[in-house]
Order: C-alpha cells, then structure tokens, then sequence
C-alpha cells in the first residue's frame, strides 16, 4: 500500500496520520512533511503510526531526524503505536527507548501535556 | 528444490517489489505465516542495504537476489560495492541513537543491521566468491522442500 500521510491540529499539538507502507521509497515524502510542520511552526508533533503495515531503518532514521529536530528547538516528538510487530521492531533497536511510544494518540498528548 | 532469481537496477522503487516477492516465495515454500512479517523487513533492509550502496559508489549494476526453498528457506541478497562488509558492527544503544552528532545515514545503517541480526537467526555477510561484493545470505526454517 502506498503511503498516505494526514495531518490535524488537536489543541497545541500537530498530529501526523500515517498509514501505508514507510520504506526506502517512501520515507522521503514522510521527511519532507515533517520538514514542512517543523518550519511552518508545530512544536509539538505526534506521529500516529496506527495505519502503517510496514516500516523499515529508513523510516526509522527520519523519525529519529524530527525527534533530534524538535528536541534542539524545545519542542516534543512522540509516536502512536499499538501493534505489536511494529513495538518489536523498536524494541530491536533499542528506539522504543528513545521514542515516547503510546497506545492511543490521547495518551501521547496527555503524556506530552503534563511533561511525563 | 526450487529457486527464483531477481536482480533489479538500484533504485529505492524496486525495494518494494524484491519484498513481495520474497514473501510470495516463503509462502510458497512453507515458511510459518507468523514468520513473513520478519522476512518481509530481513529481505528490504538487506535489499536497502544493497541499493544504498551502489547509488553510494555510483554502480549502475544490478542488485541481485536469490531466493531457494531446498532444506529451509534461503534468500541471498548479493552487492557489488567495493567494501568489506561483515557483522562487526556493534549494535547503537539509546544513547548514541539520540545524539545529535550521529547522522541519519549512520543512524539508517546501524538501525538497519540490527533488524537484520534480530530478525534473522540463520544471518551471514561475506564478500562474495567471484569478484567484488557481499552477499547477504539469510535462512528460515520451511515446511516443505
């Protein structure tokens, strides 16, 4: 499935849907929106990965890009993600102790919110 | 014992297609359903590996994979890059992934080995026999021969 990226407000917070598949070919296009939220002003990013079948080391390197990114500019980077081959991959990398992983695009924001 | 072959020119677009069939063919030979998912990520990340490499070096060759169903299942993902690859790499903890001096390509490549060593049990890098590359050979246990 090709990759399909949406985004919406929710109070202070920009959330990224993605969904589809972010590979070497795709992650790219996801790059360049985060690129685009970041320098359009969204200081505190939640990426929602629950539509996305497929992710690989290319997907996970521009993730960890916009993390660095907010991070250097005071802002915040957190994921959604429920599905458990996804959570192994990032258990793997040992990213799931990087990222702030969250089940539910609510508790990332409330997570965000109270500084957890 | 069956085998199919592919080699496709270097670009990320064919990432995708080397997957599916990769998949379609570890279906076909047996491989347990609950494994497909990690030998769909094994065979892109080394198959990313591959076309990162030559666009990295320039090589117009073709990136080739093989992909046979005799006493288990065995892809082998075969580079013609000028290096001298091997597992060496020691997998990145937390806190170097964090660090704003690693680069994403550096950050893509340690990443993607350690997919590679977690996901596959069965994993040899070595250069290859004739001429100048790495093969990546990686191995599944299969039902049926």
């Amino acid at each position: 499935m090709e990759l399909s990226l949406a985004t919406r407000a929710v109070g202070e917070h920009t959330v990224l849907e993605v969904g589809g598949e972010v590979d070497v070919y795709t992650a790219p296009r996801l790059r360049e929106r985060l690129l685009e939220l970041i320098d359009g002003g969204a200081r505190h990013v939640v990426v929602d990965l629950g539509r996305v079948d497929f992710l690989d080391s290319t997907g996970l390197g521009v993730l960890v890009g916009a993390l660095k990114r907010l991070r250097s500019a005071g802002g915040s980077f957190a994921l959604v993600c429920d599905k458990e081959p996804l959570l192994k991959i990032f258990r793997i990398t040992a990213l799931d102790q990087v990222f702030p992983l969250h089940p539910t695009v609510d508790a990332a924001i409330a997570a965000d919110s109270t500084g957890a | 014992m069956a085998t199919v072959k592919l080699s496709f020119s270097p670009a990320p677009v064919h990432v995708r297609t080397a997957r599916l069939v990769g998949v379609a063919v570890a279906r076909r030979a047996g491989v347990r359903e609950d494994l497909l998912d990690e030998v769909r990520l094994a065979i892109g990340e080394a198959c990313t590996r591959a076309v990162a490499l030559h666009r990295q070096y320039g090589l117009a060759d073709p990136v080739y994979v093989e992909m046979s169903d005799g006493g288990g299942y065995t892809v082998r993902v075969v580079d013609r890059a000028p290096i001298e690859a091997g597992l060496g790499l020691a997998a990145l903890g937390p806190d170097e992934l964090a660090k704003e001096s690693l680069s994403e390509d550096a950050l893509t490549t340690g990443v993607g080995f350690a997919l590679l060593a977690g996901f596959v049990e069965d994993l040899q890098v070595r250069p290859v026999d004739d001429g100048v590359g790495t093969e990546v050979r990686m191995s599944w246990p299969a039902g049926r021969a």
